[in-house]
């Protein structure tokens, strides 16, 4: 156990670096190997806008959001005590979606530098609602997920109603609210990282306290926790995660449920251990993603959003068809 | 004390009636009220009385009974998932009508009866296939119904995000428009259609209602009690889906009436059990009163339906997970 354990994390990082270099080698135009070398170190190469300036900050940004996908999915299954949580099911990423189309339609504001805050905003309302409905560890799966389910068709009535008084909006926001890496660059990338990185050292912080609280309250209280401080630290990082990842590329689904079940599937179900893994293998499919959306519709490209909630589709059918209920 | 007991019982039994008859008494009211009356006692020009024939009265009809249709089928999932936030979109009802209408105008062209039967057959086939994914050994027990209806449908809105994107924008506009669901395109055809509808699916569901209210006991006392439950929940499934597929057909899938329509009901009878009739009255009054507002709240501008029924669903929503959650029912 411990040998595989020790294995587990160089594999997934190993993985991690092909789907990278594929990333930078595939796109709407073919490259060679050497090409894709020379347009990321030659400025004077032909392949380097492409390369350098087009697939190289999409990487780096597929890196970032799935990895804070990821994690932030980790840590609503362990707040919710749900197995099925995950920030795009549950309307986390939907009130980003719904801030973000207010700010735009009705205020006018674009670039990422307002709409952040609006997502935040947005992603922060629906995380305290959610919480509240399914914190107290009382509400099934089933239940939570109906109440998600109730949640998004809100939200996304919302956001249809904006678009609908106004053609402008849902021409700009219908590209949006699919969910793209296309228009990734570098300005994006260092704009939501500082978030990136404050809910990365918040989930890493909470995630034994969060261990604890799995016991009961009486248990996590007596073992020296704080369960209140836990919870709310859990809800700013997943806060600060979704809003900073749906605010770059627009609300995607499945990244953060499928992600930490496979995890915990090589790890048990301790959540600093999980952690890591999520952190690594949700920019994997992400980007996997990201790359088959770019191979399939040649010369155009699928959008990560469409292909992960296809994909995800059917892993979410096949857990909870196979549960033993 | 036994006085006090028989009042008691004769005041729930006369509650429901009281609240129907306030439902019918208030739909009419409004009903006559978007009709705009006042121009029916004047001279009436000859646009006059085809305004009022051809575009109004279809319009508050088929708001009367889409309204009720969508609404009785949202009594009737709320019964089957035992859930209060059941309605027809746990099997995936609104993605599927939706990826349905798309394909009717994107790829069929747009005309209005294609997209209607589209959007039909994308609304009952999700469901159908919902309903066999989850079915394992002959049963599909409720939460598993609920989390595959939530899969399917987030696959589908990968399908209909795809869609849009593919779209130009007038055809984008039209679908986001249809899958918001408006009464703008009201024809008596469609009146025809719902009323069929309702004639044909209403009076089973309704005869329904007392196997539907044992299966709420749950799963292993119905059975004990004698109840086929598997055929019980896939023939209602079956009807509701079809009857809220048709309404959907002529409306778009109006968001929330299904939903909110048996708890307000269920409020003002304060009866247990399904509720079915007095659900469909409210939702009857709940779409024609949502559309007035659409019609006259913002002036010289005219909000789709549902716009309307989701932004007061939305609101509604919220006080009802806040309020479900105190009592520990979710």
């Amino acid at each position: 156990m411990t040998h595989r354990r020790a294995l587990g994390i160089p594999a997934a990082l190993g993985v991690l670096c092909v789907i990278c270099l594929l990333s930078l080698a595939i796109g709407a135009l073919p490259l060679s190997p050497a090409a894709v070398w020379h347009g990321l170190t030659d400025p004077a190469s032909s392949a380097y806008p492409v390369v350098r300036q087009m697939r190289l900050p999409r990487t780096v940004l597929g890196l970032l959001v799935g990895a804070a996908l990821g994690v932030a999915g980790a840590l609503m299954q362990a707040l919710t005590r749900n197995p099925l949580a995950d920030p795009g099911l549950l309307g986390v990423n939907a009130g980003a979606s719904a801030a973000v189309v207010t700010a735009t339609a009705l205020f006018g504001i674009s670039g990422l530098g307002g709409l952040i805050w609006f997502a935040l905003a947005g992603a922060g309302l629906i995380s305290v609602l959610i919480y509240l409905i399914g914190g107290s560890g009382v509400g099934s799966p089933a239940r939570l997920a109906l109440a998600g389910t109730a949640v998004n068709a809100a939200l996304y009535a919302y956001v249809g109603a904006v678009e609908l008084l106004d053609t402008d909006a849902l021409d700009r926001m219908r590209f949006w609210t699919v969910g793209s890496l296309a228009d990734a660059d570098f300005p994006t990338v260092t704009r939501i990282a500082p978030f990136l990185l404050l809910g990365a050292l918040l989930a890493a912080g909470c995630a034994r306290p969060l261990d604890a609280l799995a016991l009961g309250d009486d248990a996590a209280t007596s073992l020296g926790g704080r369960p209140a401080l836990t919870r709310a630290v859990a809800i700013l990082a997943i806060v600060l995660l979704c809003g900073a990842a749906t605010a770059a590329c627009g609300p995607i689904v499945f990244v953060g449920l499928m992600i930490p079940r496979l995890a915990s599937r090589f790890t048990g179900p301790s959540l600093p251990r999980i952690l890591p893994y999520c952190a690594i293998l949700a920019p994997v499919l992400l980007l996997g993603a990201d790359v088959l959306g770019r191979v399939v519709a040649r010369p155009a490209e699928l959008e990560v959003g469409i292909v992960t909630a296809v994909l995800g589709g059917p892993v979410f059918l096949l857990a909870v068809v196979g549960r033993r209920s | 004390m036994s006085r006090l007991v028989t009042a008691g019982v004769t005041a729930s039994r006369r509650r429901p009636v009281l609240v129907g008859v306030g439902c019918v008494v208030l739909a009419l009211g409004i009903a006559l009220a978007s009709l705009e009356p006042g121009s029916l006692f004047t001279s009436m020009t000859s646009a006059d009385v085809f305004v009022f024939e051809q575009l109004l009265l279809p319009r508050v009809l088929i708001a009367l009974l889409a309204g009720a249709s969508l609404a009785l089928s949202g009594a009737v999932f709320q019964s089957l998932t035992r859930n209060p936030l059941g309605s027809p979109d746990v099997l995936g009802f609104t993605q599927g009508a939706a990826t349905g209408a798309l394909v009717g105008v994107t790829v069929l062209g747009g005309a209005t009866l294609v997209v209607a039967g589209s959007a039909w057959i994308g609304a009952v086939a999700s469901a159908a296939l919902v309903y066999l994914i989850a079915r394992r050994g002959g049963v599909t027990g409720g939460p598993r119904l609920v989390l595959v209806g939530i899969g399917v449908a987030a696959m589908l809105g990968g399908v209909n995000d795809y869609l849009i994107t593919r779209a130009n924008i007038s055809d984008a506009a039209q679908a986001a428009l249809w899958i918001t669901g408006s009464l703008d395109g009201s024809t008596w055809s469609g009146v025809v259609l719902l009323a069929a509808a309702a004639a044909i699916l209403m009076p089973p569901l309704i005869l329904a209602s007392r196997a539907l209210r044992i299966f709420e006991m749950g799963e292993d006392l119905a059975v004990g009690l004698g109840l086929r439950t598997e055929l019980l929940r896939l023939s209602a499934l079956a009807a509701a889906v079809v009857l809220a597929a048709t309404a959907a057909s002529q409306t778009g899938p109006v968001a929330f009436v299904a939903l909110c329509a048996p708890h307000v009901a269920r409020r003002l009878t304060r009866a247990s059990g399904p509720n079915l009739v007095p659900s469909a009255l409210v939702g009857a009054v709940l779409l024609v009163a949502a559309d007035w507002l659409a019609r006259y709240a913002i002036p010289d501008r005219e909000l789709p339906v549902g716009a309307v029924t989701g932004l007061l669903g939305g609101g509604y929503l919220a006080f009802l997970l806040a309020q479900q959650r105190r009592t520990g029912r979710i």
